[in-house]
Formats: structure tokens, C-alpha cells, sequence
């Protein structure tokens, strides 16, 4: 190349906007890949403060050098994460449907079986002109519920907004359960995470509500690379609710979120999530990786954190919902149930790293396999040779559905203090065809003797979700096999 | 109500009826009774429509319905319920529920309304009561953990709440005591109704003390050998299934 024209690049280079595309900051779309510019467009958009912006830079400094895992047992196509899109504005009204005419009649169908009320429907299927405060008639339920909130002490808002209001809480806690090193996803989600919920619950304050239904009816724009934080001050109690039952489609194939809670002197918290990512078809095709990072830490004495997840989507999971028992007396729980079917893959478990004395573990997983999916359950249970008197229980059952599907259940346990309790129990079984039989001979059809018989083996981990999404997600197991046999 | 002409059935591919011929009138109590192996068991599966029972030949009509090809759903909408000899557990499921799921079910494919929880709570523990079945135990996971006689009662209790046209009882006698044989005898006596068939299958003359049948037929090899009142039962008591068995060879 000669001098001139090398020149003439590099000045025209300079011209080039800052952040390394034509575009400017208005625009509602990165260009697809990752680059530090890219990262300072995110920053930008969001305006957040400079230590926000160095932050996600060493993350994707760190994030450079790190290789995907390979240790679970699931199969996808290598990702190229230089096609993928980093930053999306949410969309806007004009694409958005009309009426819920205009919306996939396979998506309320599903709607239909679950029960959810017609205009919930509508916000859900992102329906023009369907505000939140519309959804419930009359009174608007989201302004009382944030004026109770607010009287309460209580900020619950997205993390970015978190960002502009209390950014010292934020800098406080952010990062510190889920390192930005962590994992080569958590990683590349501190670099670029597009949105979340922030939740802070002042000492000694039980919060007035379960953070549910509000959240549900808010949580459309959170985008694949989602960021929680939930604080949980001295003697505070919370109980969360993330995710929906009914279907959740995206263009986005990639998700990975992370979630960190924090829970200080006799604080508690109980985080439950019901996943219903799309799954891909019959066949295996399209679908979402979800691989998330989920961890609590039970920071001070006394604390506790419950995890009770329902995963029924996504064409690949993998997902570790974690308890760091650090004080003493803590406790963590981990309540599962994954289903898997058609090709659908999920590695799935829990890790609980008893530090304190006297901490208590209890892990119950229900894993549901059928079609040619594969279901694994991954768990570590982790004592400190100075965690004294800790116990853990863990049960783990798995069920398989016709016989083309898979169950494996891998335990991790590592104690190195003699005087830790530890109990595994774990089964396998088969869906009998017996059972079946007996139900259909009573005059109940296959599939809803099948959704009884699963919803039966569930049953301890469905108790622990909060009553207002324990009979849908019933309703969602069932969904979830249909098909599955005959 | 209930006719079978030359039935002939398979399971993994063994002939297991061989041209099994029988004709129940509405209101009549039937007995079969037969030597272990004579295909007893696998009569109420094909009758009932389980997989891996194969009709080969012949028919069976249910209300003047040829079901062969029905669901076993289907034909306990039509109103047959089969007593199991063996009555499965289900973990995690309450009694309760799993009940109200199968009378709706099946209510629900006749065309009519559903019956609401409130209704259906007080009239199971208005049957339950006449069972012996504690509110206690309605509230346990479907048989688990439940005693012999336990799932027997409870299987009468079913029978009890689904009020079937045609009660199919596999050996509801198999592993009671002479007081809890007496208690699922009353039970099923009470349920006796001119609308109602019953066919009872039992190894044992004992069953037939409580439970009087109108008619008594005697299988062997697949097919009903022989047919008469209730004193042939008391007859096979006494001399056992080798004179039939010559008899028909």
C-alpha cells in the first residue's frame, strides 16, 4: 500500500465517530460484535457514571482472555460472538402488534391453557398502546404497589436507574458474589449488561408484597444480558419472582444473565424463577442458550437464601443458583425442577459452600426428562475446614419419560471437616406405564395423567414457590410435555 | 350392557383368550373364577383397553358399542371402571385430587359441568364415610403407603364416586383379612343397583359368600368353560378346576 493511500485511511479512520461506528448515540442498535467502543456506546447510552464504564472495560479486558467451559453435558454449535448484536433499544410502539389478532395464535394458545387473563395477554404479547397501569381496570395496582414500596423503604427499580439514584449502593455490592472473573459468561455479562432489577431492603423491613406480580408485568425489556441485585439489610425479609409462565420468545439467541444476592444479619431471601424461554421446535431447532450465573451470600450470621427454580425452556441450559454460607448459623436452600423435552439440553444444580459454623444446607431437585432431551444435575457441596457442625441435605430425583431421553446426576462433595453431615440421596425412574394406565382407566386422558403423574413428583420443589405461581407453573408442567408420549 | 363374542387376545405376541364368549345383562353380578394363569387378569386389562393387550378376534360390545378400538378413557366415560388387583401408588398426587380429576375427566367427556370443589369435597367424604375411609387418608398421596385393605377400600371409594354402568373387580378379596373382606364387601353390595353390572373375578369361593353373584363362570385356557348359578362356585370349593379342566380338554 502506498504512503498516500495508508495515510488518507488513517486520517479518514480519525473522522470515523469515537465509538468505532457510523451511527451516533441516538441510534437503537450497536452494529453487531464486541469491542471496547462498543461497551462505551452501552455505557454511554445508559449514561452511566465513569467507574460503571471502567468496570465493564476489565471485565472485557478479562473477558479477552477467558475460554468458553466445556464441562457441561450439552451440545450446541460453537457461538460466534462477534455476530451477535450487543446493544438493542427496546422496541418501539410502531412494531408492535395491533391487537392480539395480529399475534402468533400458537403463543395464545398457551396463553389460554395457562389462564391468563385476556389483558394480561395483551401485555405480554407487547400489544400497542397496552400500558401496565392499564392491565388492571380501575385501579392502578403498579402506583399502589410503588407507594407502598416507597413507604416502606424499599427501592425496587431497574439497575440502571439504580445507577443514577444510588449509585454508592450499587458500587458497594456490585461484583462482590458474583466476581467480574468469575466465569467466562458472568464475565462477558459484567461487560455488557443491558438491564435488571435492583432491589435494597432497609434493616429490619419484611417487604410489604412479594416482588412478583409488579415485576412480571415489567420485566419485557430486560434484554439477553440481564443484571439483578438484591440486598437484603439486617433483619429484612424479601421474596422475589423472576420470570413468567407464559412463553417468552426472543431474537436473541444468547442469554446470559447473572443474579447476586446479598444477605446481611438475619436477613432473608427467597428468589424463585420460572423459565419459559422459547425451546426450539419439535426438532431441535432455534431455541436459547441461557447460561446464567446465579449466587447468594449469606454474608453475616443468621442469614438465609432459597432458591426454587422452575425450568421448563430454553434449548440449552446451564445454570448453577448457588448459596455462599459465610456467616455463621446461615442457611441455603436450592429447590428445582427442570424439564426437558424434545432436544432441549439442561445442566442444572446447585453450589453450596458451607464457610460459617453450624450453616445448613438442603437441595431438592426434581429433574424431568422426555422426547431425546438430556437432563443433568451438577452439584457441589462445599465445607471449609472451619465450617464446624455443617449439614447438608441433598435429594435428587430424576425421571425419564419414553426411551429415547437422558437423566445423569453428577454430586460434587468436598468436606474437609470431619464433622460435616453430609446426606445424597438420588433416584431414577421411569414414568410407569402402569401408573398411567390406572389414570386413564379412572378417565383420565394421557397427557393430563401425565402432567398429574409429574406434577406429583414435583410436588415438594412446587410448594415452595409462592402461591400465586404454583398453579400456573402446574399448568406449565403439563404444557411442557405435551407431546411427550403416545 | 356387556357382550363378548369370541374374544380372542394377545400379549407380547401369546394368545392368552382364546375365543372367550360372554353376555352380562344391566343389573347382573357375574363371577369368573379360574385357575392362576387362565387369563383372568388379562380379560379386565383387554376389557379395559390397556396397552400391550391385543384384540386378535372376535368382539366386544359395551352398550351396544363395539369399543375395541376405544381409549381406555373413553370407555370409562362409557362407564366402566376396573378394580385393580394390584392398585398402583401415585406420590405427590392427594387421594382428594387425583378423585376429583378423574370424576370431572370423565364428566367432562360425557358433556357435562364440571363438579366445583366444595361439591365434590362433601360428597367424597359422605362416600368415604360409608368405606371407613378416613378424611385423613383423602388427604395422603394416592395409596402410598397404604395397607392392603387401605387400597382396596379405596378402590371401592372410586368405584364409589365414578358410579360406572359396568364394575370390572380384579380380585378385590387378594390379601384382605376376613374384616376388611366384610367392609369391601359391603361396600361393593352397596353399589349394587339395577343399573348397575358388576363381573367379579376371584380365585377364591370366599368373596362370593359376601358379594352373591347371579351367575358363575369358570375360565380356563382362555375361553369360559362352563357356566352356571352360584352354586357352581361352591362346587369348584369343593372338588377344585381338575374335573373342568378334563372335562374340556
Amino acid at each position: 500500500m502506498a504512503a498516500t493511500e495508508e495515510t488518507i485511511e488513517d486520517v479518514s479512520a480519525l473522522e470515523k465517530y469515537k465509538y468505532g461506528f457510523v451511527t451516533d448515540v441516538e441510534s437503537e442498535l450497536a452494529p453487531k460484535g464486541l469491542n471496547e467502543d462498543i461497551i462505551r456506546f452501552i455505557s454511554a447510552k445508559k449514561d452511566e457514571p465513569e467507574w460503571m464504564l471502567e468496570w465493564r472495560l476489565e471485565a472485557y479486558r478479562r473477558w479477552l482472555e477467558m475460554t468458553e467451559p466445556k464441562w457441561a453435558m450439552v451440545n450446541y454449535p460453537e457461538i460466534d460472538f462477534q455476530d451477535l448484536y450487543y446493544y438493542a433499544a427496546p422496541k418501539s410502539d410502531d412494531d408492535r402488534p395491533e391487537t392480539l389478532d395480529d399475534v402468533d395464535p400458537e403463543l395464545l394458545v398457551t396463553y389460554e391453557k395457562l389462564g391468563i387473563p385476556l389483558r394480561e395477554q395483551e401485555l405480554l404479547a407487547g400489544v400497542k398502546n397496552v400500558a401496565v397501569d392499564a392491565v388492571f381496570d380501575s385501579v392502578s395496582v403498579v402506583t399502589t404497589f410503588k407507594e407502598k414500596l416507597a413507604e416502606a423503604g424499599v427501592i425496587f427499580c431497574p439497575i440502571s436507574e439504580a445507577l443514577q439514584t444510588h449509585p454508592e449502593l450499587v458500587k458497594k455490592y456490585l461484583g462482590t458474589v458474583v466476581p467480574v472473573t468469575d466465569n467466562f459468561y458472568a464475565t462477558l455479562n459484567s461487560a455488557v449488561f443491558s438491564d435488571g432489577s435492583f432491589v435494597y431492603i432497609p434493616p429490619g423491613v419484611r417487604c410489604p408484597m412479594e416482588l412478583s406480580t409488579y415485576f412480571r408485568i415489567n420485566e419485557a425489556k430486560t434484554g439477553q444480558f440481564e443484571r439483578t441485585l438484591i440486598i437484603a439489610d439486617k433483619g429484612s425479609y424479601v421474596s422475589y419472582l423472576e420470570g413468567c409462565t407464559a412463553p417468552m420468545r426472543d431474537e436473541n439467541q444468547l442469554h446470559a444473565a447473572v443474579v447476586e444476592l446479598v444477605a446481611l444479619e438475619d436477613a432473608e431471601i427467597k428468589y424463585s424463577t420460572v423459565q419459559n424461554w422459547f425451546p426450539g421446535d419439535e426438532n431441535g431447532k432455534g431455541g436459547i442458550y441461557n447460561f446464567v450465573t446465579k449466587r447468594g451470600d449469606c454474608r453475616e450470621a443468621n442469614a438465609k437464601i432459597s432458591w426454587t427454580q422452575v425450568e421448563t425452556g430454553s434449548a440449552v441450559t446451564w445454570k448453577y443458583p448457588s448459596c455462599i454460607l459465610r456467616g455463621d448459623n446461615t442457611s441455603g436452600e436450592f429447590y428445582s425442577i427442570a424439564i426437558t423435552n424434545n432436544y432441549q439440553q439442561a445442566d442444572t444444580g446447585t453450589k453450596m459452600i458451607h464457610l460459617g459454623r453450624n450453616t445448613k444446607s438442603r437441595i431438592i431437585s426434581k429433574g424431568i426428562s422426555a422426547g431425546k432431551a438430556q437432563s443433568t444435575y451438577r452439584g457441589l457441596v462445599n465445607v471449609h475446614p472451619k465450617a464446624a457442625n455443617a449439614r447438608n441435605y441433598t435429594q435428587c430425583d430424576s425421571l425419564l419419560i419414553g426411551d429415547t431421553c437422558g437423566a445423569h446426576t453428577v454430586p460434587y462433595i468436598e468436606s474437609r471437616n470431619a464433622g460435616a453431615q453430609i446426606e445424597h440421596e438420588a433416584t431414577t425412574s421411569k414414568l410407569s406405564d402402569e401408573q398411567l394406565f390406572y389414570c386413564r382407566q379412572r378417565g383420565i386422558g394421557e397427557e393430563e395423567a401425565v402432567a398429574l403423574l409429574v406434577n406429583g413428583f414435583c410436588k415438594d420443589v412446587l410448594q415452595e414457590l409462592p402461591m400465586e405461581f404454583a398453579v400456573e407453573a402446574q399448568k406449565l408442567v403439563a404444557i411442557s410435555l405435551e407431546g411427550s408420549v403416545g | 350392557m356387556l357382550e363378548i363374542k369370541g374374544l380372542r387376545a394377545e400379549v407380547d405376541g401369546k394368545e392368552i383368550l382364546q375365543g372367550l364368549s360372554l353376555s352380562m345383562k344391566a343389573g347382573e353380578v357375574h363371577a369368573i373364577m379360574g385357575p392362576n394363569g387362565s387369563g383372568k387378569s388379562t380379560l379386565s386389562y383387554v376389557l379395559s383397553g390397556r396397552d400391550g393387550y391385543d384384540v386378535t378376534g372376535g368382539s366386544m360390545t359395551f352398550q351396544g358399542k363395539d369399543i375395541t378400538a376405544l381409549d381406555p378413557e373413553e370407555r370409562a366415560a362409557m362407564g366402566m371402571f376396573l378394580g385393580f388387583q394390584y392398585p398402583l401408588e401415585i406420590p405427590g398426587v392427594p387421594t382428594m385430587t387425583f378423585l376429583r380429576t378423574a370424576l370431572n375427566a370423565q364428566r367432562k367427556a360425557r358433556g357435562d359441568e364440571e363438579m366445583d370443589a366444595p361439591t365434590f369435597l362433601r360428597l367424597a367424604r359422605e362416600k368415604a364415610k360409608l368405606l371407613n375411609v378416613s378424611n385423613e387418608m383423602l388427604k395422603r398421596p394416592l395409596n402410598v403407603g397404604f395397607s392392603g385393605g387401605e387400597k382396596k377400600r379405596n378402590e371401592i371409594l372410586q368405584m364409589a364416586l365414578l358410579e360406572p354402568t359396568l364394575a370390572i373387580l380384579d380380585e378385590t378379596d387378594s390379601g384382605l383379612d376376613i374384616d376388611a373382606l366384610k367392609v369391601v364387601a359391603e361396600g361393593v353390595n352397596a353399589l349394587r343397583s339395577p343399573e348397575r353390572s358388576m363381573l367379579v373375578i376371584t380365585h377364591y369361593q370366599r368373596l362370593l359368600d359376601y358379594i352373591v353373584p347371579d351367575h358363575v363362570h369358570v375360565l380356563a385356557n382362555g375361553r369360559i368353560i362352563k357356566s352356571g348359578d352360584k352354586s357352581l362356585a361352591h362346587e369348584l370349593e369343593k372338588n377344585g378346576y381338575d374335573q373342568f379342566l378334563t372335562d374340556a380338554a
